[in-house]
């Protein structure tokens, strides 16, 4: 492997990944589901980051808006009100459930690893074009070239919310 | 300058312009304060803090020089926010015993941090070298994405704490903030719709053009702009409800609450809760006055355009367009405003009485969404109709589907909900419901009587 050449974008990125690899396991590691679900907030913060160095801010900005800011929140929200008790109690039995767990892990890793890890060993300076994730070439894309699974997947939301609304609406009456 | 300046590294400009943002900022947090105890005392008929920071001197001391002997110097409680600064310091640091220390701590910083990360895409002056600290073009959204990581403060402040308050008041916080983050998103997103950019920076410039697209001479502030109008309306609405601040203060509603999220805390860390609330205010303000009021310029007026119709007197409109801010005059303008929306926010406090909370989450998702919403959909109209037409007809369409849009709203409603038009009988009906009010049942004895 060729020596690596330390640049600035490089220790950033290296900062950023590992913080987000570190949060990532902190989020199965920790027994404390509050603690957990903030090594996600983390995780999902610094991996806005990551796009930011890639050029692609709207796709990082999104990320924080939707993921960091409301979908985590609301995961909060739900821990402290189902308030799960001591860690004790979430202590998982040893069983099959375990192995089987790992197995496919490893499986599942070993197939994503086997098609992306060798490209991507060569690739040790950031690139991308400098208009490549701004609003207006989002947009552009959006509205034109994936007008149609953009349009689809709005109705799919709108088809949850009144579903949403159904469920809630038939509990209170 | 601008070359030597250019010259510089980008690590020390960028620095340069933070020092140039948060150092003014810092400044302004205790004199909002002392400011906001004398205005609020004065609004409701008392005194407030008048005393720290009097000197009276001795008449008959030999040690006081004698211009000095009996002389009374008043500094009107000036320096009593700096009195509770030191105090703080001093204070037992008190903790309680089952409190989940680590968040209990990280809970002040989390909470501080995105207050002043909010305002790195804000422009305060006509310096495009110092300002703002980064021309991002998300600039808006990048506000949106940092205010809503202000609630995890709030959030991790409810829940380390161990107490009931604490959490009911995180729980209120983080439910008030994703309710109300919605319908000022949406207010944004007209006027983004509008410039045609999220540049901060650009929807400033934007605000510098013709009134409407036609009339000469006045400056096309978003605020005058009927879709503006409406935008600014939601999003000072959600603005005082994002910060907290009464009348939508219920996370730290001292009558249920005793101090909600921060009751626990003292000392310096509750110096921190108040500091981020306080340069919330600020910052909110400061993009108020960005997006609504044209930013750094004092009057609605395109001094720089009249200059160059009418060159016989171009001196005198370029004057006149220095005085309205593209001089050194610009930040100070800017600050004005914040000023003066900052004691709207206290006036907004002396004035209203707290929400109820079902009153807040019905404001929030009954009222404002849908507003915001329905201006998101009349501002596309307002544009198709100004850009391809003229903008009286954008005026007139957006008055008629405004007017249609309401007109189907009252008819959906009374045929969905007949007689719920105020909001006090909407919330009787829920009590009222019949889920809620079982038959009236019969007393014991009476039954046994009957039998």
């Amino acid at each position: 492997m060729d020596a690596l050449k330390i640049t600035p974008e490089l220790l950033l990125f290296g900062a950023a990944a590992g913080l987000a690899a570190i949060a990532a396991v902190g989020v199965v590691a920790f027994n404390n589901a509050i603690r957990s679900a903030l090594c996600l907030v983390v995780n999902f913060f610094v991996l806005a980051f990551l796009y930011f160095t890639l050029n692609a801010e709207m796709l990082g900005v999104t990320q924080i808006v939707v993921y960091t800011g409301a979908i985590m929140v609301l995961f909060l929200f739900v821990i402290m009100l189902l308030n799960l008790g001591s860690p004790e109690a979430l202590e998982e039995k040893r069983d099959w459930k375990r192995p089987a767990g790992l197995a496919i892990g490893a499986l599942f890793f070993a197939t994503i690893g086997s098609q992306i890890l060798m490209p991507l060993m060569k690739i040790t300076t950031v690139s991308s074009r400098d208009d490549f994730g701004g609003p207006q070439a989002i947009g552009r894309t959006l509205f034109s070239q994936y007008a149609f699974p953009f349009e689809a997947v709005s109705v799919l939301l709108l088809i949850g919310i009144v579903g949403s609304i159904l469920l809630a609406k038939r509990r209170m009456s | 300058m601008a070359d030597w300046f250019q010259g510089l590294h980008p690590l020390i400009q960028a620095s340069v312009r933070v020092v140039l943002f948060f150092v003014p900022m810092f400044m302004m947090i205790p004199v909002m304060i002392w400011y906001e105890r004398r205005l609020l005392s004065w609004m409701q008929d008392r005194i407030g803090p008048n005393r720290v920071g009097n000197i009276t001197f001795s008449k008959t001391s030999k040690l006081v020089p004698q211009i000095l002997r009996g002389r009374k110097i008043k500094l009107f409680g000036l320096l009593q926010p700096m009195a509770d600064g030191a105090k703080s310091f001093f204070k037992e640091d008190f903790m309680p015993a089952k409190v989940d220390k680590f968040l209990f701590i990280l809970a002040p910083a989390v909470f501080l941090f995105p207050a002043f990360a909010l305002g790195a895409t804000l422009p305060w002056g006509p310096y495009t070298l110092l300002t703002p600290i980064s021309d991002a073009n998300i600039g808006v959204l990048y506000v949106l994405a940092i205010s809503s990581l202000g609630v995890y403060g709030v959030v991790l402040a409810g829940y380390s704490s161990e107490n009931k308050y604490s959490l009911l008041g995180g729980l209120r916080a983080s439910a008030q903030l994703i309710s109300y983050e919605l319908a000022m998103g949406m207010a944004i997103a007209a006027i983004a719709m509008a410039t045609g950019s999220l540049r901060l920076t650009d929807i400033v410039s934007a605000q510098e053009g013709r009134l409407w697209g036609i009339v000469p001479g006045l400056a096309n502030w978003n605020v005058l702009t009927p879709y503006g109008f409406i935008a600014f309306i939601v999003f000072l609405i959600c603005m005082v409800a994002e910060t907290n601040r009464a009348p939508f203060d219920l996370p730290e509603c001292e009558n249920e609450l005793i101090a909600g999220y921060n009751t626990e805390y003292s000392t310096k860390k509750w110096v921190l809760f108040m500091m981020g609330e306080y340069v919330n205010m600020i910052v909110y303000s400061m993009l108020l006055a960005t997006i609504f009021f044209g930013g750094w310029h004092l009057l609605p007026f395109q001094f720089d355009q009249l200059a160059r119709e009418h060159p016989q007197i171009s001196t005198f409109y370029e004057l006149l367009a220095k005085l309205n801010g593209s001089s050194i005059l610009g930040p100070v303008w800017f600050v004005a405003k914040v000023a003066v929306m900052l004691t709207c926010y206290i006036w907004i406090r002396a004035t209203l009485p707290r929400l109820r909370y079902d009153q807040l989450m019905a404001l929030g998702w009954k009222t404002l969404l849908p507003v915001a919403t329905v201006n998101v959909i009349l501002v596309a109209l307002w544009i198709v109709a100004t850009k391809v037409y003229s903008p009286v007809l954008g005026w007139a369409a957006f008055l008629c589907f405004g007017v249609l849009i309401v007109m189907i709203y009252r008819a959906l409603k009374s045929v969905i909900a007949p007689k719920t038009s105020s909001l006090a009988s909407r919330t009787l009906r829920l009590d009222m419901s019949p889920a809620n009010v079982s038959k009236p049942e019969p007393e014991p004895e009476l039954v046994e009587v009957a039998n």
